[in-house]
């Protein structure tokens, strides 16, 4: 399983010692806000393979009531929807673009992004602070770094079920 | 849902903002403002497609108690927060959360380096779980980082130690025994039992995984039976030292929990695999106690500290007492570690040694008042034990000097009550202990050391 893609792996540190400035991309009030507005998300790279991270990400965003729409250019249909081969391919609205794909994919989907969707989600693993700045030019909202279904699952799901620190801390009831 | 949370994900909120409200947000259903309890086996599933997802790890759902229950999920977080941990999962007893955190780290053939200064029941279980899972222990003089150092193998898997030790007070040097582990590619385990998080978070200083019986100070009553585990979500598991973490688990169609779960891997196998096996669960009831207790935590721990310092001052101005062996006193060769670890006090356990050996000591037990004479620590209510005439009566003098006690050994455990009080007790008690020619310690049944 050496290939699985990192669902919610810590990020290798780069080879030259030095940690990018990832928290700008990692608020967590912007996280809340685009989990909380989002409808359709993109995900790029969705394996069809059930033990893959992206199959789990994806299984559990359909599951929580998202529409997914799966951006694979050698599947014709992943979790029961219509497989694109690209962003650009997509034929209606994306709320956030969701990315399991190696870093050096990630500045073509930005351009592919650009007045086709709200947010871009990079996964664990997913770094790319040159192309971050750049969906941030063309007006795209970006995470980076974090995995979109346990951050859904600390604001607006159940990781609290399993004993995980969430962070919530809130008198008000849900 | 409604989103008046914004605004609240990015504030750091103080220690005690979250011993009260970490974990336990208002019920959703009923509104329920203090966490109910969910005394269920089990769970109806929406639908088959959610009962497989919930079975395949997909989604957090739950399934079965012995592996996830709600009241104790916010036991749990509440904990794991404090600590600054990633998570946290419950067990049974801080015997069993120990087990728990062996048996998920370590295969047979495999190596641990161990404090010898660790509690006696620890020091018990390491033993017996030696011959049955087939790891091997060296057991260390915790004090000098360079001994745990001597004591790597290339099979060493695991260093496990203690923030403040029972009875001789040992504080450890996590940083400094921490850096020397990860310097082996291997995690160190702290046992946090006697700092809390209230006044020691091990994580903070590099451990990778605290473990504490919360029947002491967290539950802080004396009424309930539990532990919990805690891990940082730092350490990296797919190092090639930990292929029960790292490799693909038949339990689970070759899931791979460190590559899927990163950072929630090795909680993730502790709970579905190790709890789910050993089985040692904690239940519904005693966590909503723990959880209830936690919320008083800084408020206790502060007094128990407070409390403990100004009898263990008293003690050693006392002509009956030999020694006091509290690392908060002053001169004591611990000082520096506490200054750096335990700025807010080193606890409320703490031993004793009276004049007079054996006889003294059950003399003074037998005169106290208010000092609960039994087998446990961290209670609300102050408690003593005399090891040389119960937990240690079957050693004689030179055995019990080779686990750290003398025949005059005393071990409190001071609670919250009114200091003054306490000290009205113990002086009725060191009185009484003077008093040479009395009855010896009439004989009675010994008991297997539970403490």
């Amino acid at each position: 399983m050496s290939s699985v893609i990192a669902c919610e792996l810590p990020p290798p540190l780069p080879a030259d010692g030095s940690e990018p400035d990832l928290g700008q991309y990692q608020d967590a009030g912007t996280i809340r806000r685009l989990l909380t507005a989002a409808r359709t998300v993109a995900v790029v790279g969705l394996s069809p393979k059930e033990l893959r991270a992206s199959y789990f990400v994806g299984f559990y965003l359909q599951r929580n009531g998202y529409r997914v729409v799966p951006v694979n250019p050698r599947e014709q249909e992943i979790l029961g929807e219509k497989c694109y081969p690209s962003v650009a391919a997509i034929e209606e609205p994306v709320d956030i673009v969701n990315v399991f794909r190696a870093p050096a994919a990630v500045p073509g989907i930005v351009e592919e992004c650009a007045g086709r969707a709200k947010a871009i989600w990079l996964q664990y693993g997913v770094i790319h602070p040159e192309a971050a700045e750049r969906a941030r030019e063309l007006g795209i909202e970006v995470v980076m770094d974090r995995c979109m279904k346990v951050e859904h699952a600390r604001h607006l799901g159940r990781l609290h079920w399993l004993g995980f620190t969430t962070r919530r801390i809130t008198a008000r009831r849900g | 849902m409604s989103d008046k949370e914004v605004g609240a994900e990015t504030r750091e909120f103080g220690f005690a903002t979250r011993a009260v409200h970490a974990g336990a947000r208002p019920e959703p259903h009923s509104g329920a403002r203090a966490t109910p309890i969910f005394q269920t086996t089990s769970y109806v599933f929406e639908d088959p497609e959610a009962a497989a997802a919930y079975f395949n790890l997909q989604e957090y759902g739950n399934t079965y108690s012995r592996i996830m229950n709600p009241t104790v999920a916010a036991f749990e977080e509440r904990i794991a927060n404090l600590e600054g941990g990633v998570g946290a999962v419950a067990f049974a007893s801080g015997l069993a959360a120990q087990a728990g955190a062996f048996f998920t780290a370590l295969q047979p053939g495999d190596h641990v380096v161990a404090s010898r200064a660790l509690y006696g029941g620890t020091l018990t279980q390491l033993k017996h779980l030696e011959r049955k899972l087939g790891f091997e222990v060296t057991f260390v003089d915790p004090d000098e980082p360079d001994n745990w150092k001597g004591a790597v193998r290339p099979e060493t898997r695991l260093f496990f130690g203690e923030t403040i030790g029972n009875p001789g007070g040992n504080v450890l040097d996590i940083e400094a025994v921490a850096a020397i582990a990860h310097r082996q590619g291997v995690p160190l385990m702290v046992d946090s039992t006697f700092a809390t998080p209230y006044l020691c978070r091990p994580l903070e200083w590099g451990a990778d995984i605290v473990v504490h019986s919360a029947t002491k100070f967290i539950g802080g009553h004396g009424n309930s039976i539990g532990g919990v585990v805690v891990e940082s979500g730092r350490f990296p598991w797919d190092n090639g030292k930990f292929p029960g973490i790292a490799d693909p688990s038949p339990a689970y169609h070759g899931l791979a929990f460190q590559a899927t779960f990163g950072e929630y891997g090795f909680l993730m196998k502790l709970r579905a695999e190790t709890l789910r096996d050993l089985g040692a669960c904690m239940s519904p009831f005693n966590a909503f106690l723990f959880g209830l207790g936690t919320e008083t935590l800084p408020l206790r721990m502060a007094r128990h500290t407070a409390n403990a310092l100004e009898i263990a001052t008293f003690l050693t101005g006392r002509p009956e007492v030999e020694t006091v062996a509290h690392a908060g006193l002053p001169g004591s060769r611990y000082a520096a570690l506490v200054a750096k670890y335990l700025p807010r006090g080193a606890g409320s356990v703490f031993s004793f040694d009276l004049k007079g050996g054996r006889a003294a000591g059950a003399r003074f037990i037998r005169e106290l008042n208010l000092f609960s004479h039994l087998a446990n620590v961290g209670d609300a209510k102050s408690l003593v034990i005399h090891p040389a005439s119960t937990t240690h009566r079957q050693l004689d003098d030179e055995e019990l000097r080779g686990a750290g006690i003398s025949p005059g050994t005393i071990r409190l455990s001071v609670g919250i009550e009114d200091p003054r009080d306490l000290i009205w007790d113990l002086t009725r008690g060191l009185e009484a202990a003077a008093v040479t020619g009395a009855d010896e310690t009439p004989a009675g049944e010994t008991m297997a050391c539970p403490l």
